[in-house]
């Protein structure tokens, strides 16, 4: 059973003004960050994984300063699954076509042939598309693993 | 020339503060005031060098220096914003739960 903890205004843990006002300032520029991550992958420090988990943590913040509720209307479970679904999707989907277009598994110069950018462009660019689909699919795997544990898989209320 | 002695004036202070908070974590002696040490060291002295380092960076006054400038004073914002912010959350919690502050008189219940 969960223990109830209260202060003197009948408040509970965890239900304090200056915690939600700092997380709602700082939650947009979390989400510009783990974005710019995942752009900036192929010629900084970072990649898809680092974004995606960036991205992660800025719902997982809100859960922690609001409620599992608060951050399940942000960020519907439906549009969750379809979302970790669809960057697992991306990365597959652009490995096998460089192999179907005649290369081999994950060597994006062959997609020159779809659209022709030129080789080393495609090799640059191919590795932004599947950061972008790992970035996808880190950031929902993350906030669901935070959902699912923290509520005992009943995603009716979190910690 | 002005630029360095801000900066190096800047960092400076910052280390002092980070090694009085230092001290005041290894000395203090409850949870309460060695988390208000570490509070100290995380918010003001971090802020301090961080702004210093981004005045030495505008030692050549480029458009690629003054950007990562800007880039480190959003650094110093963001540990400004959200480190006070961990030292309550910590505090706070810490106080539900029952941990007790020190008083220097043992015997009083």
């Amino acid at each position: 059973m969960k223990r109830r903890l209260e202060r003197a205004g009948g408040q509970q843990l965890g239900d304090s003004s200056i915690i939600k006002t700092s997380v709602r300032l700082l939650v947009p520029f979390v989400q510009l960050f783990g974005l710019y991550v995942i752009v900036h992958g192929h010629y900084s420090p970072g990649g898809g994984f680092q974004g995606g988990v960036a991205l992660g943590a800025s719902f997982i913040l809100l859960a922690l300063a609001y409620d599992l509720k608060t951050s399940i209307r942000h960020f519907s479970e439906g549009a969750n699954a379809l979302l970790a679904n669809t960057g697992a999707l991306i990365y597959t989907g652009v490995a096998a076509l460089c192999a179907v277009m005649g290369g081999l598994f994950l060597d994006y110069s062959a997609l020159d042939k779809l659209i022709p950018l030129g080789p080393i462009e495609w090799r640059s660019f191919g590795i932004f598309l599947v950061e972008v689909g790992v970035g996808l699919a880190v950031m929902s795997i993350m906030v669901s693993l935070f959902w699912d544990i923290s509520s005992g898989g009943e995603m009716d209320e979190g910690l | 020339m002005i630029l360095n002695i801000v900066s190096i004036v800047l960092i400076a202070l910052g280390l002092f503060f980070f090694a009085v908070g230092t001290l005041g974590i290894l000395r203090f002696p409850d949870f309460y005031t060695r988390v208000q040490a570490a509070g100290k060291c995380d918010s003001l002295a971090a802020v301090l060098v961080l702004i210093g380092i981004a005045v030495y960076n505008l030692g050549d006054l480029s458009l690629a220096a003054v950007l990562v400038s800007i880039k480190i004073l959003f650094i110093a914002a963001f540990v400004f914003i959200s480190s006070p912010t961990a030292t309550h959350a910590i505090t706070d919690a810490a106080l539900l739960i029952g941990v007790k502050p020190w008083t220097k008189e043992k015997n009083t219940p």
